[in-house]
């Protein structure tokens, strides 16, 4: 069986993977990194995305043996160091921008990078930049709002609730 | 007064655990020993199963045994909850329903084998090396063409691929006739409710563990119901007794009715785990998803309308062809009959109204409750109708709909049910204000500027929900009851446990749930935890649907809190030395009217657990209390919706610009999940109506069967919604007078979306009177070229 080896939220990691082992179920199912969803098979629902050396990656769309030596964060890596939620998941929180939770993680994941790209996204830039985040529950409205805050915008100019 | 009681927008607490990737989803279980199963499943819609060879599969690396149909021969079939009564007085058709296929296949994705091996990789591979030889049959897809006589019958040992034709009220047949005969003008429409997908973002997974040292069987699984899933699998499929057998259904992400059902791999799972001694877990890919979890709506409607001289409606008539699919899903008769049927009246005072409703089998996946389930049928149609009546006669459609409004409370329909109370030209006048239609024309204005047409469509709606009346439910074919269930525990230092029979996947219960009972004792919502979604240490429950769980659910835990007030005002009564009758509760104190003696929630509840100065003579010790409420009517949640779009004439793309919705709930919990169950239909709504499509070709093959092919709504193809339920006429008969919003926004958006399309159309010189959802490009291109 081929070894991987990477470095995951900080953390070196090692294991036993088959040729064909996606990244996502390396995360899942060898490192127990339950956070990382699977929602379909097509890469389109985002549900599993995660960081590769810095840039938004769905991991069922590379295999485990592509991420040799690289540095992975998932959502169990997010956060402050003290435990809290770190200003992303914050506003998530503040403004109800999840409700089953599913796609969470992914959604969180992808406003990062977002963010780490384009510090002031317009509305219309993350509804774009959202498109390969499918999300079932909140109709959008509430996450994209979230992102606004998320990068110090004034979000009480959107429609009214 | 506490924080964060009835009326706060209390920010979640479930959602810390999903932010930070610590939520427990079925597929996060893994349990020691665990085996995996794959299925393969039919690539045809309908054939003969003449063999399935399993011989070579089962000598692959790591496979530990294959099943197929034979295995179940001694197994019960997936139990049908509801029976239908056709307009003959006679039950609808009632096909078996096989855990593993025997003997035919009758759509694509039924199971044919189950191969358990080691891991997921194993198991799929084995998969690939079972002979299947399937003499392929013709497959009937087409409703109307499946009641042809000599039509392919989906089922053998059936007469026909009609299930029923269900007519309500069969009484009202002939005046409704009549009635449409005498109208001054008659409006009608041919329409479809289009087949979707539901697609919650968690596919669905089964765990099954058997404990030999018990006898004990464990399911973990994806529903919004683990107690019926207990008792359909229990007693109709595997025949384990309930006290053996207990559901869990942990974090679930996402159901929209998908996951209310009983399926084949929940059963499988179970069932392998005993007989191969170890747990057996499925993980459904979202490939096997779109053809195995039950899809929804999918009619085919006719309905007239019947005006008299002053626009008044007079009568109602509709013929709905709806489509079962190859097998009866869990509740599926009852979606188009009495949770369809009966809200034909909407809000208005239409005297008669006559429903018919063929349901028919076909090669297809089964179908079921979808969010709204029937509701969203009913008010598409009626509310497509007015605007096309309103369009006809030249008049106003939101003044066509005013003047027909049911304004007084109580309501008996002619659909047989009773709208406890309302306020419909409410919900329209603020509609009016918040979607700022005075300044419609001015955008119409700019939108033309930029070459782009530019609609309105307005609708009101009403839903039923807080399900069901037992009683009732049970007249109409129900077999189950669905009263709600909870139990309160109060711990001995005042810290509280509800555990109730509702299910959370979404919908925040364990923030509100915990409001409502902060608010009833006046502690902190931090003091309180809602337990919910195991068998084994909550109270039997109908679980989470039909917007039922605040209604229902909530109401019985308010009447098992009011039993722990009454006897912790006993103890507080015995510990002050005063008349029980004098006793106050009050944030979280007991006092004594009229002088300084009180005492604390902790110090009775202590009491109560260390009981040495106690009313033992009267009352036992401990503070537990459990409620069942079976509620006296449906509720009945309404309001009025407004979409602007823009459609480009050039290709015939159409963009929702604007979205605003006004629902009466009556009395809200937390408005900030309220706003986001709402959003949240509005979406689905605007998919059904814009993007979302599930096709069949004429050989039964799903042609959508991943998101490459089925377009779910994303973030750019919907706006900004304006919500708004300050119109509250709080219902009449639960204690909390909730109506329940997890479906209105599904229900009351289709028809705004394509009144709005219709309106553009028109604006720009188009005679369009209708299109099928969903609104695509090419189909609003086609129809613009007349």
């Amino acid at each position: 069986m081929p070894q991987v080896s990477m470095t995951v939220n900080g953390k070196n990691v090692a294991g036993e993977i088959e040729g064909r082992t996606l990244l996502v179920d390396f995360l899942r199912e060898n490192l127990g990194l339950t956070g990382t969803h699977v929602g379909c098979d097509t890469s389109q629902c985002g549900a599993c995305l995660v960081h590769v050396d810095g840039k938004a990656v769905k991991a069922c769309s590379i295999f485990a043996g592509e991420a040799e030596g690289a540095e992975i964060a998932t959502i169990e890596g997010m956060g402050e160091a003290d435990g809290t939620l770190d200003h992303v998941q914050q506003a998530f929180q503040d403004h109800h921008g999840l409700q089953c939770g599913f796609c969470t993680p992914g959604m969180v994941m992808s406003a990062h990078a977002l963010l780490k790209e384009n510090p002031k996204p317009s509305e219309a830039e993350i509804r774009h930049y959202l498109q390969g985040n499918i999300c079932r529950c909140t109709g959008y409205h509430n996450i994209v709002k979230a992102i606004m805050v998320a990068s110090g915008q004034d979000a009480t100019g959107i429609a009214a609730e | 007064m506490p924080d964060g009681g009835i009326g706060a927008s209390t920010k979640r607490r479930e959602d810390v655990r999903f932010l930070t990737g610590t939520g427990n989803y079925t597929d996060d279980i893994n349990l020691r020993g665990q085996t995996y199963v794959h299925f393969l499943r039919s690539d045809v819609a309908h054939g003969t199963l003449k063999s399935v060879d399993t011989g070579d599969a089962e000598a692959m690396p790591g496979v530990i045994r294959i099943f197929t149909g034979a295995d179940f021969e001694e197994v019960g079939g997936l139990p049908c909850g509801w029976q239908v009564t056709d307009r003959d007085g006679n039950p609808m058709q009632e096909p078996g329903h096989p855990v593993i296929a025997r003997g035919k296949v009758r759509h694509v994705g039924e199971i044919i084998a189950a191969v358990v091996a080691e891991s997921r990789d194993a198991a799929r591979d084995a998969a690939e090396a079972i002979i299947v030889d399937i003499d392929d049959l013709p497959a009937v897809v087409d409703m109307k063409a499946a009641l042809e006589d000599g039509a392919t019958k989906v089922h053998d040992d059936l007469t026909s691929n009609l299930c029923y034709d269900w007519g309500f009220v069969e009484d009202n047949k002939q005046a409704v006739d009549d009635a449409i005969e005498a109208a001054a003008h008659v409006t009608t429409l041919e329409l479809v409710n289009n087949r979707l997908i539901p697609n919650a973002m968690e596919p669905r997974v089964a765990v099954g563990d058997f404990n030999r040292a018990t006898g004990d069987s464990t399911l973990y699984t994806t529903s919004q119901n683990p107690h019926v899933i207990r008792l359909l699998m229990g007693a109709f499929v595997l025949g384990i007794p309930e006290h053996k057998l207990r559901v869990v259904a942990p974090d679930v992400g996402g159901g929209f009715g998908s996951k209310i059902f009983h399926y084949a791999e929940e059963a499988f799972c179970t069932f392998a785990a005993k007989a191969l001694n170890r747990p057996v877990k499925w993980t459904s890919t979202r490939g096997e998803a779109f053809m195995s979890d039950a899809h929804g709506r999918d009619h085919v409607t006719k309905i007239d309308l019947a005006l008299d001289k002053d626009n008044n409606f007079t009568a109602i008539r509709t013929d709905t062809y709806a489509n079962m699919g190859a097998y009866l899903s869990t509740f599926a008769p009852s979606i188009p009959t009495w949770l369809h049927g009966t809200l034909m009246a909407g809000n208005y005072k239409t005297p008669v109204i006559y429903v018919n409703v063929k349901a028919v089998f076909t090669n297809t996946v089964p179908v079921d409750a979808y969010r709204g389930a029937g509701r969203p049928e009913a008010t598409f149609q009626l509310e497509r109708l007015i605007d096309k009546a309103a369009r006809e006669l030249g008049v106003d459609p939101i003044a066509l709909r005013r003047q027909n409004f049911v304004t007084e409370f109580p309501y008996a329909t002619p659909v047989a049910v009773e709208y406890d109370t309302g306020d419909y030209n409410a919900t329209m006048d603020k509609l009016e204000e918040i979607a700022d239609l005075k300044g419609f024309e001015a955008r119409r204005k700019d939108s033309e500027k930029k070459g782009l047409l530019r609609g309105l469509g307005i609708n009101s709606y009403i839903e039923a929900c807080g399900i069901a009346p037992s009683n009732l439910v049970g007249q109409l074919g129900a077999r189950a009851g669905l009263y709600e269930s909870a139990t309160v525990r109060v711990n001995a230092t005042g810290g509280i446990t509800v555990m109730t029979g509702s299910h959370s996947h979404g919908q925040g219960h364990e923030t509100s749930f915990a409001q409502v009972v902060s608010e009833m004792i006046g502690i902190d919502a931090d003091m309180i935890e809602i337990e919910h979604g195991d068998t084994a240490n909550t109270p039997m429950g109908m679980g989470t649907y039909g917007s039922r769980s605040i209604a229902v659910g909530g109401s019985a835990m308010v009447r098992a809190t009011e039993k722990i007030i009454a006897k912790a005002r006993k103890i507080a009564a015995h510990l002050m030395e005063a008349s029980e009758a004098d006793v106050e509760l009050k944030d979280g104190q007991f006092s004594v009217a009229g002088t300084d003696k009180s005492v604390a929630w902790g110090d009775v509840t202590l009491a109560a657990y260390v009981p040495h100065n106690y009313p033992l003579d009267e009352i036992e010790p401990g503070l537990e209390e459990t409620a069942f409420y079976d509620p006296a009517n449906f509720t009945y949640p309404a309001g009025a919706y407004a979409c602007e779009v823009e459609v480009d004439p050039e290709t015939g793309k159409v963009t929702v610009e604007r979205f605003a919705a006004t629902d009466d709930f009556g009395n809200v919990i937390n408005p900030m999940i309220v706003d986001g169950q709402v959003h949240g239909g509005i979406a689905q709504g605007i998919g059904q109506a814009l993007l979302e499509a599930c096709a069949y070709d004429e050989d039964g093959q799903l042609l959508t069967g991943s998101y490459m092919d089925y377009a779910m709504p994303r973030a750019d193809d919907v706006p900004f919604y304006t919500v708004d339920h300050s119109c509250q006429t709080p219902c009449t008969h639960n204690p909390l007078g909730v109506k329940g919003c997890g479906e209105a926004g599904a229900i009351g958006s289709p028809p705004s979306v394509v009144n709005a399309v219709i309106d553009a159309l028109q604006s720009g010189g188009h005679d369009v009177a209708h299109i099928d959802m969903p609104l695509t490009p090419s189909r609003v291109w086609t129809a613009m070229q007349g």
